[in-house]
């Protein structure tokens, strides 16, 4: 078994371009279910949304990237507004269900035939709309090490992308700590008790929930960026539970959860499937038991029981309270 | 403080023992209001006043409507049909949290104590004009730091007069359940309101919290406040207020002073029945033993 290739992939996939997306969706979903206790179950719409405006306005109309940037933003905030207007003044389950149908309603759109031409259809967009940003690229080779290797463009996306979620993650900060933070934590507590004492509910909540989707799209730039293409099918159902796991491994309403929560799920997904796949290469594991192919769903099974073993032995999440969480009993 | 409660009875000297009497300088008026469930109609006041300055019980049966008529008056729910102003200004469609800011501040039957912020937090949560609960505000914190300071001042003073003071940092799901009463009380304070409606300020609450707790709704008496309450405690009721109104199946039947309501016919009637001191004859004894059997039976 070559275990320093293991260590290569790991580490790299730890601080690599797909945990920056993850922990960017999961800092927005932080701000909605952490803070606010909405339930978004929508999340990888808000980053469809990002996505697409993105690769649809530079490839299809051929607006400028940094336009498309500000496009993706505002089309999120419209996102937010036309989920959270019907929903956010009835209860919490409601929101859950039309944010769930919305995120898979687009998917299902921007996979259509009919806007084909538009939005590319299953295949989705791929191509070079990404060339602005990558032009301002100063590295002209990649990472190198024994340990961990970035080609020059990945590293250019993981250095932006860290320095995106240091900015967010340090807002994010400022803005649960201050009065207005507080608003919305006593909102996921009890809402009723908040409007009693004068605060506009319904504002809260809908302020939260375009934070929340405009990170979410966020993450949704770096995600089209990254691959230079987007493809609908990445942002189905699966992507907002991967959000949840992120950030419930970390523990939800803490700031630095969703980074750690991030970087553990990646580190435990590409850790599993590399040593078992060596494993089995090298005969250490059976044909018979495992083939080559079916390591790729094995990882997501012992992702589960380790997921599973959490909730029972540290159910409040790496860096959550377990004192806070008994509460939550409401003993 | 004995002074004072002379003159929350002279604002009652010349008001008619009726329902619906007009009072001599009412801060909430309700008229006509009226709520249905499906076919049942939960509340149906036709008139009340509500006197400035005064501690006013609202009292009745299991099931009369007064956490309904609560509810309408606060605006977390809608009635039917109806009008009410609380200092003059109309409040129909006015949402809660207008309400609130407008000094109408209710607290809820079942306490709804924030649990995952502190004592201090649930507190300061209910300060009024904070600038830093504007989301742009909230980036920029030199631009509240100093308010949140006053803040914090006001409520451990709250905090202390309520005895709570020693438990400013813990969650508040980690106090008893009368503390709970007590914060949320305290928490209403915050918000400076004119008039404090509480439903069932003494459901749960031991006896020793009890007399504190009404210690402190005298003292919002002698501060100038309005107190509407809720309540089942006749004992309470008895001791601290001024008013009583009576509410059964939705319509107010009865108002007065405290000492006159207990003897009010109606309002016996209303709690005990109208058959209630009729002793039981022969024939319907036997009639509950055969439905006893009956029931054995089966």
């Amino acid at each position: 078994m070559d275990f320093l290739f293991i260590a290569q992939q790991t580490l790299g996939a730890t601080i690599g371009v797909n945990t920056v997306i993850f922990a960017l969706a999961a800092i927005g979903l932080n701000m909605h279910f952490g803070y606010t206790g909405l339930l978004n179950f929508g999340q990888a719409g808000f980053l469809a949304v990002g996505a697409y405006s993105v690769a649809v306005s530079v490839e299809t109309y051929g607006v400028p990237l940094f336009i498309s940037f500000l496009i993706g933003i505002l089309n999120s905030v419209i996102f937010a507004l036309i989920l959270g207007i019907p929903t956010l003044r009835l209860r919490a389950d409601y929101l859950a269900i039309v944010t769930i149908a919305a995120a898979e309603i687009i998917r299902k759109v921007t996979r259509s035939a009919t806007f084909n031409d538009v939005l590319g259809g299953s295949d989705g967009i791929s191509g070079k709309f990404g060339k602005d940003f990558f032009d301002f690229n100063p590295f002209k080779s990649g990472l190198e090490t024994s340990i961990i290797r970035f080609s020059a463009n990945d590293l250019w996306v993981v250095i932006v992308g860290w320095t995106i979620v240091a900015i967010i993650t340090f807002l994010m900060w400022v803005m649960v700590n201050s009065p207005w933070g507080r608003v919305l934590k006593a909102i996921r507590e009890d809402e009723d008790a908040v409007r009693s004492l004068g605060k506009n509910v319904y504002l809260y909540k809908m302020q939260s929930l375009i934070i929340g989707g405009v990170i979410g799209s966020i993450a949704g730039f770096v995600y089209a960026l990254s691959r230079q293409s987007v493809q609908p099918d990445n942002y189905s159902t699966a992507l907002t539970f991967f959000t949840y796991t992120v950030l419930i491994l970390g523990g939800a309403a803490r700031v630095f959860s969703p980074i750690i929560g991030a970087m553990i799920f990646w580190f435990l997904i590409v850790f599993i499937e590399q040593m078992l796949r060596q494993a089995v290469t090298a005969g250490y594991i059976p044909e018979w038991l495992i083939g080559v192919n079916q390591v790729g769903q094995i990882r997501f099974m012992l992702m589960g029981l380790g997921l599973m073993l959490l909730m029972i032995f540290r159910p409040q999440g790496i860096f959550g309270d377990k004192k806070e969480l008994a509460l939550d009993a409401r003993a | 403080m004995q002074e004072r409660n002379n003159n929350s009875a002279e604002f009652f000297l010349n008001v008619e023992l009726a329902p619906g009497s007009k009072k001599m300088d009412p801060i909430l008026i309700a008229d006509r209001v009226s709520r249905n469930f499906g076919g049942l109609t939960a509340v149906d006041v036709e008139h009340l006043e509500v006197q400035r300055g005064a501690i006013t019980a609202l009292i009745g049966p299991n099931g009369a409507g007064k956490t309904t008529f609560f509810n309408l008056l606060t605006g977390y729910d809608k009635p039917n049909h109806g009008e009410w102003s609380f200092n003059g200004k109309n409040l129909k469609d006015i949402p809660p949290y207008r309400v609130a800011k407008l000094g109408m501040v209710r607290t809820f039957q079942l306490t709804k104590a924030l649990y995952r912020l502190t004592v201090i937090q649930n507190m300061a949560l209910a300060a009024k004009d904070q600038k830093g609960e504007s989301l742009l505000r909230s980036l920029f914190p030199f631009t509240w730091r100093k308010q949140e300071t006053e803040i914090y001042l006001r409520s451990e003073e709250i905090l202390k007069k309520f005895k709570l003071i020693d438990k400013k940092d813990d969650f508040a799901a980690a106090l008893s359940g009368g503390q709970r009463k007590l914060l949320e009380l305290a928490r209403a304070l915050m918000v400076e309101p004119e008039l404090i409606m509480l439903d069932e300020p003494m459901a749960g609450v031991n006896p020793a919290l009890k007399q504190s707790l009404l210690e402190h709704i005298k003292d919002l008496r002698a501060q100038g406040k309005t107190v509407l309450f809720v309540e089942h405690d006749m004992d309470m009721v008895m001791e601290i207020s001024d008013w009583v109104v009576v509410m059964a199946q939705g319509k107010i039947i009865a108002e007065g002073p405290p000492k006159s309501i207990i003897n009010n016919q109606e309002v016996i009637t209303a709690y005990l029945g109208a058959h209630h001191d009729a002793e039981l004859d022969e024939n319907s004894e036997s009639m509950a033993s055969k439905n006893l059997k009956g029931g054995v039976n089966q």
